[in-house]
């Protein structure tokens, strides 16, 4: 089977990937994510036996490495607590953050299927294969993540 | 509703040291603009694989997918990676260097071919050969035609200096990158041009 050299998925992707990982993660770790996820990804890339859907793989990979990240940081609480607060000035606010903070606050599958839809621009089937669900649930959880967010979000 | 518009962009990390550090980048390549013009090196951990004149669009990439067929897909574009042999080809240009010292991988090339390519990495600046000579170094004296064809798949020209090997008649022979880089690189030899 042939595969691209490696840089054409990141040249192709990367930016794809990058804006993904600031929605699922927030700004302060999509830079670490980012590279855990093209390190994993490179790592598996020669035994690849489907060339045909390298995009749909890479962004699960990503949407995998988002996971893992909210399930460490949530592994650590206590930690956390502990510190004071904002020892540094927070990083100045950009017109979309905002909204992005409010779908970090939703549950797994609303938060991925919202992220991919709205930043990935990634239709439904797409979802369905990232997210490993059927297209019909991909849909459900677009939808109900952006009710969700209705009701919740107030600017 | 306000839409989800996509986050503000970033700079994208860089890949290829944290790659390089995890053992995963078996290729690191990049572009080079040189006096003959633009060029691509490529190199393994083990040294340079590849060297390549890049005349026409699209030859960028048949090089790289030949490289990852033939050594590897982990492939990444690394400008520090390739600093030394970028340095040392800058120095031979400038008539500052007459030998290079950057580490090659010959797995591109085997058999006849290999030993045609080794004999003539020994052929000093400054000096010529011929086919027929290298073919008899490579232990077949009369596979010019052979050895010819070696050189015309030199995958590392320049640094293998296969500009080097003329024809028994003394006339300019063939060259991977066109004749008249084959000249200007003789030239550059005999001290009559540097940059």
């Amino acid at each position: 089977m042939r595969l691209p050299p490696f840089q054409k998925l990141i040249d192709a992707y990367g930016r794809d990937v990058h804006r993904l990982l600031i929605a699922l993660v927030g700004r302060e770790d999509a830079d670490d994510c980012y590279q855990e996820t093209w390190l994993a990804a490179l790592r598996a890339y020669p035994r690849l036996r489907d060339a045909g859907n390298l995009r749909s793989w890479v962004l699960t990979v990503a949407h995998r490495k988002a996971i893992d990240q909210l399930r460490a940081r949530k592994r650590v609480p206590a930690l956390v607590a502990e510190l004071p607060e904002q020892v540094s000035a927070p990083s100045p606010e950009l017109p979309d953050e905002g909204l992005w903070r409010q779908v970090r606050e939703l549950p797994d599958k609303q938060r991925t299927a919202l992220a991919l839809r709205y930043v990935a621009d990634a239709s439904y089937t797409e979802i369905s294969l990232v997210m490993q669900t059927s297209e019909e649930a991909a849909r459900r959880s677009v939808h109900e993540g952006l009710k969700r967010l209705r009701m919740e979000y107030q600017p | 509703m306000t839409t989800l518009t996509k986050p503000a962009d970033a700079p994208l990390p860089d890949l290829s040291t944290a790659a390089a550090n995890a053992g995963l980048l078996d290729i690191a390549y990049t572009t080079y603009d040189s006096p003959a013009g633009k060029l691509l090196l490529a190199a393994t951990p083990h040294g340079l694989v590849r060297l390549a004149y890049l005349d026409e669009p699209g030859q960028e990439d048949s090089v790289l997918d030949y490289l990852a067929r033939r050594v590897s897909p982990r492939i990444l574009a690394s400008a520090p990676r390739l600093d030394e042999p970028r340095r040392e080809l800058d120095e031979y240009f400038a008539g500052a260097r007459q030998e290079f010292e950057v580490e090659l991988d010959w797995q591109l090339t085997r058999g006849f071919g290999r030993r045609v390519l080794e004999a003539t990495a020994r052929i000093p600046f400054g000096a010529r050969s011929t086919y027929k000579a290298v073919a008899a170094k490579a232990g077949s004296p009369r596979g010019s035609r052979a050895a010819g064809n070696a050189l015309g798949a030199n995958p590392i020209p320049i640094i293998v200096p296969c500009h080097r090997v003329l024809h028994t008649t003394g006339g300019l022979g063939g060259y991977t990158g066109g004749l008249d880089r084959k000249r200007l690189l003789l030239e550059i030899e005999q001290g009559q041009l540097t940059f």
